[in-house]
């Protein structure tokens, strides 16, 4: 059987034949488009290291198959830099030394995007850490993450209170 | 995975004929086919996808005030409904307490009705399990039951049903639209799901093919809206399955209980809905003697599976805790850690 799809990868329009309908959207991205930054951990939807953005919106994309996201955008943390400028998730888990081994770091800057777009925990710690918890991190590292989290998105909000101002 | 045909129907007719093919799943999100096909425990011949299947993710206002929600909404679509929220409180903090915002993302509310258990035995091919292979017996049975069944099961089956959304649905009268090759029905929830007795493996009275289309919630059940709690005990603080959970919602006249709709999860097969003790409570004063005896009539019936009696206290005293959280009054925000008893109903964090 040949399953043709169409994706957005990281804004790149792409056309990809699919000789296989048992393709996740984590082996799509790794194996066939060598997007390796998206990490496969338990590949069971427990761990959160293969979180990519779907339409805006983080999944989990091991638990997605490939062919069911036909005409889909999605964005990795390969697409999530301006050219050589981090994105303010990104600098912010620098900052805050919000990774040790770096595995689940991926999935996690995917899912803070993804939670600061959802716009639901505002600046709680406790909100950020219920938000997060779908994101395992084997270091450690939370409080780091969730430091980073609050900083990254105050950041993000600074332009539009400008605006507003 | 097993290898399985593709199949991506245009139509709910076209997706319900292709389906009554035997050997045939349909596919939601796949958050939990995917993952027990990846272990062996489902091996379906073909998946029909209902992602291009038209006029199933809508959340559409009902005559009646109910609203109309299509098998394709997602769960967290569904919470962060306004309109819904308003007039659903408990069923929004139920699904915000369930499983991961990634997995609440994907997820259905079809597919959350018919997930399937969490037991550890029915998940691993190698241990006996008649819900996965009939007649081949329980492991559960001899085996790690802690977290198993104390109401409705049966010698061959202890496995619970794993849903949080749908136990203030049972509780407040949800109503489950079917559509199959020979038309279109209607299931109340309480009798959508089967206890195990000897068939195990039939979970619910859908027939083979039939699709779940919609849930609908009555106008009716939004009277409860101002005294509406779901409560979820864990073994950790965030996603995680409940051990026993329980939804409360009232119906306040003049200090008393006018009406009281009241249902367990995490304690069967099917979420519990318990009128013997919404009966307890009709007319009766709020308060911590009254919820005690609501409790017990609740529990009346249950029995240990396993190593699992102290979930019968458990869940008498996590329906207090709901009912008494429900007198209080609905939250006007959802606390940070929604329906954990852990968290202040007043939505202040823990850890300052």
């Amino acid at each position: 059987m040949s399953l043709s799809i169409t994706l957005t990868v990281n804004a790149v329009p792409r056309t990809i034949a699919l000789d296989d309908p048992r393709v996740t959207l984590l082996d799509l991205l790794r194996e066939r488009l060598d997007l390796t930054g998206t990490k496969k951990g338990c590949d069971r939807g427990q761990c959160g290291a293969c979180t990519v953005l779907v339409d805006g919106r983080r999944v989990n994309s091991c638990l997605a198959l490939a062919v069911s996201h036909d005409g889909a955008e999605v964005l990795t943390i390969e697409g999530l830099a301006e050219g050589e400028t981090p994105h303010p998730v990104q600098a912010a888990f620098i900052e805050h030394d919000a990774f040790q081994c770096g595995f689940c770091t991926p999935g996690q800057i995917m899912s803070a995007v993804g939670l600061i777009r959802e716009g639901q925990a505002g600046d709680d710690p406790e909100r950020v850490r219920e938000g997060m918890s779908g994101n395992l991190c084997r270091c450690g590292a939370y409080q780091g993450i969730t430091e980073a989290v609050l900083q990254a998105q105050r950041r993000l909000a600074e332009p539009e209170q400008e605006q507003a101002a | 995975m097993n290898r399985f045909d593709y199949i991506r129907p245009a139509t709910v007719a076209e997706a319900v004929a292709a389906a009554a093919v035997p050997g045939s799943a349909y596919l939601a999100a796949g958050t939990n086919l995917l993952d027990l096909m990846k272990g062996g425990v489902m091996r379906p011949a073909r998946l029909v996808d209902l992602a291009r299947v038209p006029g199933l993710d809508a959340i559409e206002a009902l005559p009646d005030g109910g609203l109309r929600i299509g098998a394709r909404v997602r769960n967290a679509d569904l919470a962060y409904d306004p309109g819904f929220a308003r007039r659903f409180p408990a069923v929004a903090e139920a699904l915000l307490s369930g499983a991961s915002a990634q997995l609440r993302n994907a997820a259905t509310v079809g597919g959350n009705l018919l997930q399937r258990t969490r037991c550890a035995y029915f998940y691993d091919p190698a241990s006996a399990c008649n819900k996965r292979e009939p007649g081949a017996g329980c492991d559960a049975r001899e085996g790690e039951n802690r977290l198993h069944a104390v109401l409705g099961w049966s010698e061959q089956c202890i496995a619970t049903h794993p849903s949080d959304f749908c136990v203030p649905l049972v509780a407040l009268g949800a109503v489950v639209e079917i559509e199959g090759q020979a038309g279109r029905r209607e299931v109340p929830l309480e009798e959508f799901h089967r206890l195990p007795g000897t068939t195990p493996e039939r979970e619910s009275v859908l027939a083979p093919g039939e699709l779940v289309v919609a849930v609908r919630l009555p106008g009716e059940a939004a009277g409860f809206a101002g005294h509406a709690r779901y409560v979820k005990l864990r073994e950790r603080t965030s996603y995680a399955f409940a051990v026993v959970s329980a939804a409360a919602c009232l119906r306040l006249e003049d200090g008393a209980i006018a009406e009281a709709r009241l249902a367990l999860g995490g304690v069967a097969a099917k979420p519990w809905r318990v009128p013997a003790a919404e009966a307890v409570l009709q007319g009766a004063r709020p308060g911590a003697e009254a919820f005690r005896q609501a409790a017990e009539a609740a529990l009346a019936e249950a029995q240990p599976s396993g190593e699992n009696g102290f979930k019968i206290e458990l869940a008498r005293r996590i329906l207090v805790r709901a009912l008494t959280l429900a007198a209080a009054g609905t939250p006007e925000r959802l606390p940070a850690l929604p329906a954990s008893p852990l968290a202040s109903h007043s939505g202040v964090s823990l850890h300052g």
